[in-house]
């Protein structure tokens, strides 16, 4: 049965941000797209992409380099676009925003550059232990080269963090914690405030995996005091292959560079390289100029409209989506935690989540399945994987009773 | 019947079903019914690689045809492996090698499969056919009297 949602008028007009969207108005097999994958990447709005073409069409080529207008014109785009994001995470610079590949290789940055100016053989590394394998296995490496260990801040059947574990765990040779803010196989909003807090009581910087919460919540690196803090741009309305680091400047200024090469640079000479200033020295060779250029005009659209309206409109997402998947006979939540956000994990008796992910596709909606790039959170609830419902701004109301009827029918013929 | 005759029957079958939910609905049946594996034989050797659930085959040589048991942790899964038993079970090794598999471009099963999926069932046709190898050489090796 459908239920009329019990929900207060948004203040965001999510019919009009839907028809920004053009892949929204795609069908799939002839029937109107249904994106309930958002985790895994969002859909670009018109003037994102409008914003990749103009910079092909009118202002293409080299930043940093050239005297001529357009070098000029490109180089004024691509550090506008740091200004707009470093607003948009209240930094303290913009220097402070390095510009990445995407949050994979955000980690991998600091995981290399923080274990060869930092770490020694002994040192430890925490992580937890829902975290997505972005942000397992480049400390993995690290440790192995380092000689250190990585050690893991356990949780519990609702998928939350021990934080007396954690605290537990806190001694003086933990010399870095990197935790998700929010899970991206469970929802699990991570208490993080506190965590920084009792990390930075001994000393211990923080870098947070912001892939799941930037594109959620309002996010204040000052307010929050964090070290380390990286994202996508593809999971925040903006284009794939680009993402951000922030990091504190006196750390970034700490520590060594991880990629060597142009730009990155003050002068080279065979016997010594002088590294040239922020953030220009952890940006080597051609950057993605017209993926930043691009994810500066998303974060701009996402400001537009007002990332706490988009917060609360989402929440209601969340709510009413939890309501009517416990319809469902037999379906049962994996992640109950108190605080979720952006993404509902779920499996339905002993269906496997790959039958009804395929049953659900052939009905126009896109989930999706399998174990989210987080086996050790699959092992540790001792499942393959899960089926998961993502959301963005652009969700509706109407996407979800689609999804909760589409279920009820895929689970009526795998039973 | 021949492996041919199987074929144009399941093309048949699925002519007669209009929409792609009608077909998983006589996939998925055809999973429920599948005859279950022996649970000895679910071993990590009978596990079939490519596959993102769980598939395990089982080959037994029985007065000189092959037989093939199969499962598989997802049901839709199972169907699908049910069409390749259905098919290629109870036939010689020769007749099975030499089988032209038409019938999966003919009912639509690449095209309409997600790619994991029609990449599992890929690999579980090569292993099909592999174990049909594999019999046919011993046979072959044992009428020529040498040793394998
Ligand atoms: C929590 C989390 N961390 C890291 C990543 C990796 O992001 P990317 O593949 O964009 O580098 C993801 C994306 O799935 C994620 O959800």
């Amino acid at each position: 049965m459908q239920h009329v949602p019990d929900i207060t008028v948004p203040a965001l007009d999510v019919e009009k941000i839907r028809r920004d969207f053009p892949l929204l108005q795609e069908k799939v097999y002839g029937i109107p797209l249904v994106y309930l994958d958002n985790a895994a990447t969002t859909q670009k709005p018109q003037v994102v992409l409008d914003a990749l073409e103009q910079y092909y069409t009118t202002i293409n080529s080299n930043v940093h380099r050239g005297v001529h207008h357009l070098s000029q014109l490109a180089t004024d785009a691509y550090e506008g676009s740091r200004k707009t994001i470093a607003g948009f995470i209240n930094a303290r610079k913009p220097e402070e925003v390095i510009f990445t590949k995407g949050t994979t290789d955000g980690i991998n940055l600091v995981a290399n550059s923080y274990g060869r100016g930092v770490i020694k053989p002994g040192d430890i590394v925490l992580v937890s232990a829902m975290e997505h394998h972005s942000n397992i296995v480049p400390w993995q490496i690290m440790c192995e080269d380092r000689g250190a260990e990585l050690q893991v801040i356990p949780m519990n059947e609702q998928g939350e963090l021990l934080m007396d574990q954690f605290s537990a765990l806190l001694n003086d040779r933990v010399k870095i914690i990197a935790v998700t803010w929010v899970s991206n196989a469970l929802g699990t909003v991570n208490p993080v405030h506190e965590i920084i807090a009792q990390a930075h009581a001994r000393n211990i910087p923080v870098l947070l995996d912001a892939a799941q919460a930037i594109q959620h919540m309002p996010v204040d690196v000052q307010e929050l005091d964090v070290d380390f803090l990286v994202f996508s741009g593809h999971k925040l309305y903006g284009p794939t292959g680009i993402g951000v680091l922030y990091g504190k400047e006196e750390w970034l200024d700490k520590l060594p560079p991880y990629q060597g090469g142009g730009d990155m640079i003050k002068t080279v000479t065979f016997a010594k390289t002088i590294y040239n200033v922020l953030p220009y020295k952890f940006e080597a060779g051609t950057p993605d100029i017209s993926g930043a250029i691009a994810l500066g005009t998303a974060v701009e659209y996402l400001q537009k409209a007002g990332i706490e309206n988009v917060q609360q409109w989402e929440e209601q997402l969340m709510e009413y989506a939890t309501q009517r998947l416990q319809e469902v006979q037999g379906l049962r939540f994996i992640g109950q935690a108190k605080k979720k956000t952006g993404a509902i994990s779920f499996l339905i008796d002993d269906i496997h989540p790959y039958d009804l992910g395929e049953l659900l596709d052939k009905q126009g909606i896109a989930i999706r399945t399998g174990h989210h790039c987080a086996e050790p959170v699959m092992t540790e609830f001792c499942i393959p994987g899960t089926v998961r419902a993502s959301f963005a701004m652009y969700t509706t109301m109407e996407d979800i009773d689609k999804l909760v009827a589409g279920i009820q029918k895929a689970a009526s013929m795998l039973r | 019947m021949t492996i041919k005759e199987t074929q144009d029957e399941l093309i048949s079958d699925f002519s007669f079903m209009e929409n792609w939910m009608d077909k998983y609905e006589y996939i998925i049946q055809l999973g429920k019914d599948l005859p279950l594996i022996d649970e000895k034989y679910k071993t990590p050797d009978n596990l079939i690689k490519g596959c993102q659930s769980q598939v395990w085959l089982h080959t037994e040589m029985t007065g000189g045809k092959l037989v093939f048991t199969a499962d598989s942790d997802a049901v839709i899964t199972k169907g699908l492996i049910s069409l390749m038993v259905n098919v290629l079970s109870n036939h010689t090794p020769k007749e099975i090698t030499e089988a032209d598999l038409y019938f999966i471009e003919a009912i639509g099963l690449t095209s309409h499969l997600s790619p994991t999926r029609s990449n599992g069932l890929l690999s579980m046709l090569k292993q099909m056919k592999m174990y049909a190898f594999a019999y046919q050489a011993t046979s072959q090796s044992q009428k020529n009297g040498t040793e394998l």
